[in-house]
């Protein structure tokens, strides 16, 4: 039996996690957690880390020259670059809606790159 | 002159709710003044997600969680007015704004609410030695810049401070393709929330520097290297410890301080450690009919915090443009040993639903100590905390039972734990 603590990074409360795992390394159980999530995380950074991303393309006929993007799920940390490199090829046009789709299944994840406000189109 | 039953001074997360919640209690005559050239305030710039996991049990973006409020106020046909600067504002509610399409503008307002938020300390705060070269940033003028109007501020970047604003600026840069060499920060712990030292910083193997400042910023018309030192107790720096950096660009992201020019000129009773108005269990200030929210008031870390200190200005707003509110005995707060400051700081029994939430922030970080709540000096309730940091904003929530026996005060401190 051994213990591994972690803040949990899911939202700002930064819940301090204890994990107890086994002597193969199973999770036993997730504590300290305030909300479901927590659990959730716990295991997933141990076996697999995945992070939201969030950055911005370039759009044209807006107010300003930046539309901020979201992935639609977490993807693994390491795939990070990647999709980066993918964001800064596009460049989209007003009017963008919140939550529409600007890549789709980057980088073969099965995730999408989406708008993460709406913008108007001004003159 | 026109009269507005309430007018609310600043569209970002707090005015916003303040505005959306007055209209539900049926207050329709509001106007919204906003100096930006769109509503949502500071939400705009920070794109990154986290947002809203209180209020609306999902993870947005800055802007996705502003557009819900910005939704809310055109559904409701809620008045408000870009680009527009509040230049005055007096003890009688006259306010005085302007724009560019209606010139220079005295209003009259039965309620105000106060909710113009914070703004960066810079770097002029804490006197760093060296020239003044460009690349010298706060990390919130850099995040604009960044996320909004596209333009990267530098290629190799230290950062001072370890707030919430510095750490997501160092992620971000990163991301774009920018160096980060490092983050210092003065005290012994982060000013940033634990997430974002493990997601911003461990993530991408930056190195936090605590219990360091920066020295000296070397470069005359651009920032050439930065010096960094370790700092002793008393936070002078120790000979020896110097560390240096060629970097293009410094950020500071060393602390916000609540906007309150206008409530300061309207001589409004001011609370030296929030550096914000002194507010009552209805966020009203010491003058009648004003009430502030959010970071005006205290800074938050947590918009949701904003969002629910906005929604309350705004009931109590209404409460107070239908003669609702009640002035009857009233206790105060009080801050003691190890409590940096407590929100509200006067409390009327009367106008307390069901319960009380006080608001407050430690001075240091503690581990398994218990918090200690008196009345008029008493104890009265202790509770265990196993953990409390400065960077994380703490409650404790009273029910009105609980409260009104008080007569002089209520006081919060923290009590190590007997060995």
């Amino acid at each position: 039996m051994r213990k591994e603590e972690m803040i949990c990074i899911v939202c700002p409360v930064s819940c301090h996690l204890e994990i107890e795992m086994d002597d193969n390394n199973n999770i036993v159980e997730v504590k300290g957690n305030q909300c479901p999530r927590g659990d959730v995380y716990a295991r997933k950074e141990l076996t697999n880390p995945t992070r939201m991303l969030t950055s911005t393309v370039k759009i044209v006929g807006a107010m300003y020259d930046r539309l901020p993007v979201i992935t639609s799920s977490d993807i693994p940390k390491g795939s990070m670059f990647d999709v980066m490199k993918e964001i800064a090829k596009i460049e989209v046009k007003a009017p963008v809606q919140n939550k529409q789709v600007l890549i789709e299944n980057v980088c073969d994840l099965g995730v999408d790159i989406i708008a993460s406000r709406s913008m108007a189109k001004v003159d | 002159m026109k009269h507005y039953d309430l007018v609310i001074i600043g569209g970002g997360s707090a005015g916003l709710a303040a505005a959306v919640s007055a209209h539900e209690q049926g207050i329709d005559d509001i106007l919204i003044l906003e100096r930006d050239r769109e509503l949502g305030g500071i939400l705009q710039q920070c794109i990154h997600n986290g947002f809203g996991v209180h209020t609306f049990k999902e993870e947005l973006s800055g802007p996705s969680y502003a557009e819900r409020f910005i939704d809310l106020v055109h559904e409701n046909k809620i008045t408000y007015r870009l680009n527009t600067m509040v230049i005055h504002m007096n003890n009688s509610k006259i306010i005085e704004y302007v724009n560019p399409q209606e010139g220079y503008i005295q209003v009259k307002a039965g309620a105000i609410v106060l909710a113009m938020g914070c703004r960066e300390r810079t770097r002029g705060a804490i006197a760093v030695p060296g020239y003044r070269p460009s690349g010298v940033w706060s990390a919130g003028t850099a995040q604009r810049y960044l996320n909004m109007e596209g333009f990267m501020v530098g290629k190799k970047i230290f950062i001072l401070g370890s707030g919430d604003i510095g750490l997501i600026m160092a992620r971000r840069l990163t991301l774009e393709g920018a160096q980060v060499l490092g983050v210092a920060e003065i005290m012994p712990h982060s000013n940033g929330l634990p997430r974002n030292v493990k997601q911003c910083l461990e993530d991408f193997d930056i190195p936090l520097f605590l219990s360091h400042t920066i020295t000296r910023i070397e470069g005359l018309d651009r920032v050439e290297a930065v010096q960094i030192a370790q700092v002793d107790k008393n936070f002078q720096p120790i000979p020896g410890t110097e560390k240096e950096f060629d970097v293009d660009t410094v950020l500071f992201s060393i602390g916000l301080i609540p906007e309150n020019a206008l409530t300061e000129e309207a001589e409004i009773d001011m609370d030296l450690k929030t550096r914000g108005p002194k507010v009552d269990e209805s966020y009203q200030t010491s003058l009648s009919g004003v009430f502030a929210c959010g970071n005006v008031l205290h800074v938050h870390d947590l918009v949701d915090f904003v969002s629910e200190e906005g929604k309350k200005a705004g009931i109590a707003a209404a409460k107070h443009i239908k003669d609702q509110l009640v002035t009857g005995n009233s206790f105060k707060t009080e801050a003691n040993e190890g409590v940096g400051y407590i929100v509200p700081q006067i409390i009327h029994p009367v106008n307390v639903d069901t319960k009380i939430e006080l608001m407050f922030r430690v001075k240091n970080t503690f581990k398994n100590v218990n918090l200690v709540i008196k009345k008029d000096g008493v104890e009265f309730r202790k509770l265990k905390k196993k953990h409390m940091a400065p960077a994380e904003m703490e409650k404790v929530i009273l029910r009105k039972q609980d409260i009104e026996d008080v007569k002089e005060s209520i006081s919060l401190e923290i009590m190590e734990e007997a060995a």
